[in-house]
């Protein structure tokens, strides 16, 4: 089962990377832009066919290591 | 006093604080590798600088996740003073021991230079040899140290005085928030914070400002 897991700052969390970014595209003529954000993106292959229990534990994974809550959300896609 | 350090792959900072810990405590630390399960019966233990695992994930999360951290979660909880510095600073907010997070430098520059400190609480075991308000210097070396917390924890802290270290005169070099350099756990055992003491403790460093955080820790620990 692939799942993938997207992790994403909180709103308020200032964003250095995404600044930069932003400032970036802008100077490649991206003109039609309000704001850029940088996140991460992890694909898990998951064994197994339950996908209830899978999301369970991935869960577990965003919230003991793949997201600090502190700054960041995460969400979870399973195809 | 009876220190240890405990070393991580690609920590790069912990020969500095063997060398500092001994100059100042006149005993040589124990050094504890990552995959230890416990550590020894010492007065302080210290997360030293570097990059851990070389900063994959989020600084400092890989190796918050070691053997190691667990001994160290136990000692700190019964008391023991813990101090980590830069990368160890970055280890002890992911494994929950302090608040908040380190976050990419608002500049997205690596900074290396020296900046200067105000010790804004001189009531705790780290820092009771400085006056409060004093004003010193001290090197720093990071990339991600843009310190953050919500405005609860902020307010938290900042009213139960667990900041102890803030930038003074304009020098804070990575946007954190309130200027925050280093701040304790609300018990007053472990403390974080950004830039390297140990590199400021004898003559051949430029100075000796350094040395009063450790040796703060020497009185308290006597």
């Amino acid at each position: 089962m692939k799942a993938r897991v997207i992790v994403t700052l909180k709103n308020g969390v200032l964003d250095p990377q995404g600044k930069a970014i932003e400032g970036a595209l802008g100077g490649l003529g991206f003109n039609d832009i309000d704001s850029v954000r940088q996140g991460k993106v992890f694909d898990v292959e998951v064994a197994g066919t339950d996908k209830d229990a899978a999301k369970a534990e991935l869960e577990q994974m965003c919230e003991k290591l793949l997201a600090n809550t502190v700054i960041e959300n995460y969400a979870i896609e399973i195809a | 006093m009876k220190t240890a350090v405990i070393v991580f792959p690609g920590s790069n900072r912990d020969r500095d604080m063997f060398h500092a810990l001994e100059l100042i405590t006149g005993a040589r630390p124990q050094s504890v590798w990552h995959t230890e399960s416990t550590l020894p019966d010492v007065d302080l233990v210290v997360v030293p600088g570097g990059f851990s695992y070389g900063d994959y994930l989020r600084s400092g999360a890989i190796a918050a996740r070691s053997p190691i951290l667990k001994d160290l979660v136990a000692k700190a909880d019964s008391g023991v003073s813990v101090l980590g510095v830069c990368n160890g600073f970055q280890i002890l907010t992911e494994a929950g021991l302090l608040p908040g997070a380190l976050m990419r430098n608002a500049g997205l520059n690596f900074v290396c230079k020296e900046v200067l400190m105000e010790t804004v609480n001189n009531a705790t075991r780290f820092s009771s040899k400085f006056e409060k308000g004093q004003v010193w210097r001290c090197p720093v070396a990071h990339h991600d140290g843009n310190y953050f917390a919500d405005a609860e924890t902020l307010k938290q802290i900042e009213d139960n005085g667990q900041v102890i270290f803030r930038y003074a005169n304009g020098t804070n070099p990575n946007g954190s928030i309130n200027d925050i350099a280093g701040i304790m756990n609300s018990k007053g055992n472990v403390l974080g914070m950004m830039p390297h003491p140990e590199n400021l403790v004898e003559s051949l460093n430029g100075g000796l400002d350094g040395r009063i955080l450790f040796e703060s820790l020497v009185e308290q620990a006597a």
